[in-house]
């Protein structure tokens, strides 16, 4: 029997909604291992939505507060989350596989002397040892990991832990922690366009490939995008923002993001096997592309063939009609 | 400005996987290997600030076979003055036991900054970096995309979800490259024959137990055969009924 901490994110002192994908699978490993979740959030003062995290099985909501924890202070963070982690019988210590989560977890393991497994896409307990499946050779194979050694620290990929809403509250404790400003400082957050979801935490991501013939083209996809009310990011495959039509933080595949959306429509992409490495765990796939031979429909669960300006203004209007 | 820049062999990206007959590992037979692609951004950034400076080193350090020799010669074709091999027979699955090995052999090594690439791409690990820089007792920054370094202070800028953050930090430091940094040279004839004569220490590491076992490597579950919907404008509204009513997505 051990308990499990999930460690949760917060930007500008709102709970970041990934925490609760963290806080749905560390309930299945503690349910599995029998023990408790705490949720850990680290902050400059209250965090607005951690008091739910109860609702998604946490025991225990915990914040530690601290003048230098309202941005990410990736000293100060580890020493809290490690110092934490050494106070209770935790099996586990789980992260979201995040820009924060994958930059904290080694800190944290390096400082517990404990192995760390990054990105994982299944955690269970198998003979009361921690095991996990992460995605390896850029999805092209699945590593199985077991651990020999406690608290497993782990970091679960984004869109994979689907939450999980209880009829339960959480008890909530807040304290401040004294730890020192640490010598790594996030001087601003230079925010993306306003409501601009990132490709790899968006449920739809929507990418587009050479295919498109003109950086200008992208507001096609950028409409049917919006079209789907805010729940949709544009990607690009490698290829266009190597010329530079996109940047490299909406590039999908495996020298840029690996995604697991509900829907992944692919537009005018080909399918080279290092983008299909990006997104092969997509839940629905839908390629749009006019060489009916191309390697993306082999992937695709629907395929439609034809001139994507044709077919996206279209779909963008049928979207709208659906929803409306 | 003396820099290490730690790099790792691994399969080329285009590798088709086959699982070997132990069930846990990559089948390397046929298999073209290279220089991390990473890394490659790791070095040219190092090559860069050695540059700039107008003197220094540049230190390739790895971990692994004997034939990452080619890997770290690879390095110095780009330019980086000598290299160290770190070798052992397989590189464990546990990134703490490599961060081990390569912060002893870089404690003492007085370096100014200690490069990394922000992930290898074939296990995709994403730890030994900060990881060093812990055992180290260095500042680190990781998946580094822009880089301003003056009087022993770096800023530097890297990816997060919906932003950019902008991140301060003194030397000596840690830093974990992002693709967007650079566009790494290509080695010329020159340095390539260059490189030939650049020492390159080889020694043995030592490694822990580790405290990851690898239960098995499987290919993952084909994608059940999709279908085509139909050609042109005129799918669009059966496709849209079979993502709501067959796929439920919508």
């Amino acid at each position: 029997m051990s308990d499990v901490l999930a460690v949760v994110e917060q930007r500008a002192g709102v709970l970041r909604s990934v925490s609760h994908e963290v806080v749905t699978g560390a309930r299945r490993l503690a349910d599995a291992l029998t023990g408790r979740v705490d949720a850990l959030a680290l902050a400059g003062g209250a965090v607005r939505g951690a008091a739910r995290l109860g609702a998604f099985g946490a025991d225990r909501v915990i914040t530690l507060t601290n003048a230098a924890f309202g941005a990410y202070a990736p000293e100060g963070y580890a020493q809290a989350v490690a110092e934490r982690a050494q106070t209770g019988d935790y099996g586990a210590v789980l992260f979201a596989a995040t820009a924060l989560g994958k930059d904290l977890a080694p800190r944290v393991a390096a400082r517990l002397g404990r192995p760390l497994a990054q990105d994982v896409t299944d955690v269970l307990v198998e003979g009361g040892v921690v095991t996990v499946v992460r995605p390896v050779y850029a999805g092209k194979a699945l590593l199985r990991l077991r651990f020999g050694a406690t608290p497993a620290l782990v970091s679960l990929r984004s869109n994979v832990f689907t939450p999980v809403e209880r009829p339960k509250a959480g008890a909530t404790e807040t304290a401040a922690v004294a730890i020192p400003a640490g010598r790594v400082v996030v001087q601003e957050i230079k925010a993306a366009a306003v409501g601009a979801l990132d490709v790899a935490e968006a449920p739809i991501v929507i990418s587009g490939g050479r295919g498109l013939k003109d950086p200008a083209n992208f507001k096609l996809l950028e409409e049917l995008a919006a079209a789907f009310g805010g729940s949709a990011a544009v990607g690009a495959s490698r290829a266009v923002v190597d010329a530079g039509w996109r940047p490299h933080a909406d590039q999908v595949g495996q020298t840029g993001k690996t995604v697991s959306p509900t829907l992944y429509i692919a537009v005018g992409i080909s399918g080279a096997i290092q983008h299909l490495a990006g997104m092969r765990t997509s839940k629905v796939i839908v390629a749009i592309n006019k060489d009916k031979d191309a390697p993306i429909f082999k992937v695709a669960d629907y395929g439609l063939v034809g001139d994507l300006f044709q077919v996206i203004p279209q779909l963008t209007a049928e979207i709208k009609k659906s929803r409306a | 400005m003396k820099i290490a820049v730690c790099i790792k062999r691994v399969p080329d990206s285009e590798t088709r996987v086959k699982i070997a007959s132990d069930g846990k590992s990559l089948e390397e037979a046929g298999v073209k290997f290279i220089l991390n692609p990473y890394d490659e951004f790791a070095v040219e950034e190092a090559l860069r600030r050695r540059e700039h400076a107008g003197a220094g080193e540049v230190v390739i350090v790895a971990l692994g076979p004997p034939a990452a020799q080619e890997t770290i010669r690879t390095a110095l074709a780009m330019g980086a003055d000598r290299g160290v091999l770190l070798q052992v027979e397989r590189i464990p699955p546990d990134g703490l036991e490599v961060a081990r090995a390569l912060a002893a052999e870089l404690r003492d090594g007085a370096y100014d900054l200690i490069l990394f690439g922000k992930l290898a791409i074939d296990d995709a690990n994403h730890q030994v970096g900060p990881m060093v820089a812990e055992l180290l007792g260095l500042p680190c920054v990781t998946t580094v995309a822009h880089l301003e370094l003056e009087q022993g202070r770096g800023i530097a800028e890297r990816e997060i979800e919906g932003g950019v953050e902008v991140v301060a930090f003194p030397l000596p430091a840690v830093l974990t490259t992002d693709k967007g940094l650079n566009e790494p040279r290509y080695p010329a004839l020159k340095g390539i024959m260059a490189a030939k004569k650049k020492p390159l220490e080889v020694k043995p590491a030592t490694l822990g137990p580790g405290g990851l076992e690898v239960l098995a490597l499987t290919l993952p579950p084909e994608r059940r055969e999709g279908r085509i919907v139909g050609e042109g404008a005129a799918a669009v509204v059966e496709l849209v009924r079979l993502l709501r009513e067959e796929a439920k997505v919508l």
